[in-house]
């Protein structure tokens, strides 16, 4: 009996509610942690996994054997690989498409890779227009690469101490 | 006006016309209060939940409510194939009509009125009550169960708040001996304590839950309870018909803020006796209590559907009806000018 008095003056004070709103005032004054996207971004790890890309050698030898242990191990099965001998000996590929919008970015092909062709850049700001736009081929792909190489190494170096 | 308009129109005309130049400075201001108050709407429930809210369009995001009202303008209305088609646009039109015909007896300054009626308190109350009807006729409409069940919902819910606060409303009528809006607020002349939110302080808190309730406003949204009913009653609505729900709603809040303030914190008069009475009081005051009910929003999880009937019969109703009689038996003491 005693409780129940004690708790319905209690409810009658609106003491609950005026304790949740006192903590919702202190948040309108507190500091924002808003990110203003295209002006401020996140700070953005090496292991990122973004756009893919395919490397080569410092010497222009594009890395990928045709192993097509990516194209095993994909998931998704965003990757398509034909391979043929070239006149040196060695198997390469003539093809080597990765369907982004297949692409489930787990990183699996960079993971498999043994010679560390295939790798996932850290961009991830790019679209497509139309249709058939984010079905990247070889050559694109190659494209990617060349452009990112010095990012590529760096993150690279940085965990290969990890791996 | 009307002298100045009768130099050059036919007496009966420039009447008319006077009263129409008169509705468009009520409405328009109106209009955009509440394009406004959606926007400081999403900033204050931004900034509470440390967030920034919209900040693109325009200087701060100024434009924006211009943005979404363009957005909404332009897009298609849908309609469903077995919906009413009569009652499914009547429902709109319903619940925004009464919230702004009630606006004709709001005094925003002394004798700045557009119908200065004697019975102004129950036109407000009978033009609140009329737009349930939007909402039973926009859920039954539909031929949704979402929307008809929302609908029941803010029904029941409408219907029962209606009660707790003509309630509260008579404690003021007691205080005032008035029923009309303008002579209410002349009865709380004297500087803040003059008000009567301090004799009638559990009757003032019960008539803003309520008033929350009345609008359907978080926490009391069951009628449109996103997470259980998606969109209560106008889950079918897009377009310009959706957008008429939410004037209609947020028309109705800055309604109840304005009532709030009339009858309990003095309308137009200054709280301080220093300072000069005026509409800048009024809207200074309205804003004020517009603010609880965007912190309420931020603050509150919604009541289930069986607390909030329990809250109305149980605790609001007895409530009221103990502090009336108190304020009736206070009358009759030694104290009686408190309650004046």
């Amino acid at each position: 009996m005693k409780n129940f008095l004690f708790n319905t003056l209690k409810s009658l004070t609106l003491h609950e509610l005026l304790r949740g709103m006192s903590l919702t005032l202190r948040y309108f004054f507190s500091k924002k942690i808003t990110i203003q996207y295209p002006e401020q971004k996140t700070p953005q790890s090496p292991r990122f996994r973004g756009l893919h890309a395919l490397r080569r050698y410092p010497n222009g030898e594009e890395r990928c054997i045709a192993c097509k242990l990516c194209e095993a191990v994909c998931p998704a099965m965003a990757i398509t690989i034909e391979s043929e001998q070239r006149e040196d000996n060695t198997r390469r590929t003539t093809r080597y498409d990765i369907d982004l919008t297949k692409c489930i970015f787990c990183g699996f092909c960079e993971e498999s890779c043994p010679v560390d062709s295939i790798v996932e850049t850290r961009q991830f700001e790019y679209h497509g227009e139309e249709r058939g736009d984010l079905l990247y081929t070889k050559e694109m792909l190659l494209e990617v690469g060349k452009k990112y190489e010095k990012q590529i190494a760096k993150d690279r170096k940085q965990e290969s101490k990890f791996r | 006006m009307e002298e100045f308009l009768k130099q050059y129109l036919d007496p009966t005309f420039a009447i008319t016309f006077a009263y129409l130049i008169k509705i468009f400075c009520i409405v328009i201001p109106v209009m955009i209060s509440v394009a406004y108050l959606t926007y400081f709407e999403r900033r204050v429930i931004g900034f509470m939940q440390s967030r920034i809210g919209p900040n693109r369009v325009g200087f701060f995001g100024l434009l924006q409510p211009i943005a979404d009202a363009l957005k909404l303008l332009f897009k298609e209305i849908i309609l469903p194939e077995k919906s009413n088609n009569f009652l499914f646009f009547l429902a709109p039109l319903l619940s925004i009509a009464p919230a702004l015909a009630a606006w004709a007896v709001i005094p925003f300054d002394f004798e700045m009125v557009l119908a200065d009626i004697n019975a102004g308190l129950l036109y407000v109350l009978a033009m609140t009550s009329i737009a349930v009807y939007g909402v039973i006729i926009a859920g039954w409409a539909s031929n949704s169960k979402y929307a008809f069940l929302g609908s029941l919902r803010s029904a029941a819910q409408i219907v029962s708040y209606e009660i707790a606060m003509g309630f509260t409303l008579v404690g003021v009528l007691m205080c005032a001996n008035s029923l009309n809006l303008g002579e209410i607020v002349m009865a709380q002349q004297g500087g803040i304590s003059q008000w009567y939110c301090w004799p009638l302080f559990p009757l003032f808190i019960i008539y803003f839950i309520s008033a929350v309730a009345e609008t359907n406003r978080a926490p009391f949204d069951v009628a449109e309870g996103e997470s259980e009913i998606v969109a209560g009653f106008h889950v079918e609505y897009s377009g310009m018909a959706f957008a008429l729900f939410f004037l209609a709603e947020y028309a109705n809040m800055i309604l109840v803020s304005i009532l709030a303030v009339i009858m309990f914190l003095g309308g137009w008069m200054s709280p301080f006796s220093f300072m000069p009475d005026g509409i800048f009081w009024l809207l200074a005051k309205v804003a004020f209590v517009l603010f609880f009910f965007l912190w309420f929003r931020a603050t509150f999880p919604r009541y289930r559907y069986d607390q909030i009937m329990r809250l109305g019969w149980k605790v609001f109703i007895p409530l009221t009806l103990i502090w009336i009689v108190f304020v009736g038996a206070m009358m009759q003491t030694d104290y009686a000018e408190y309650f004046h």
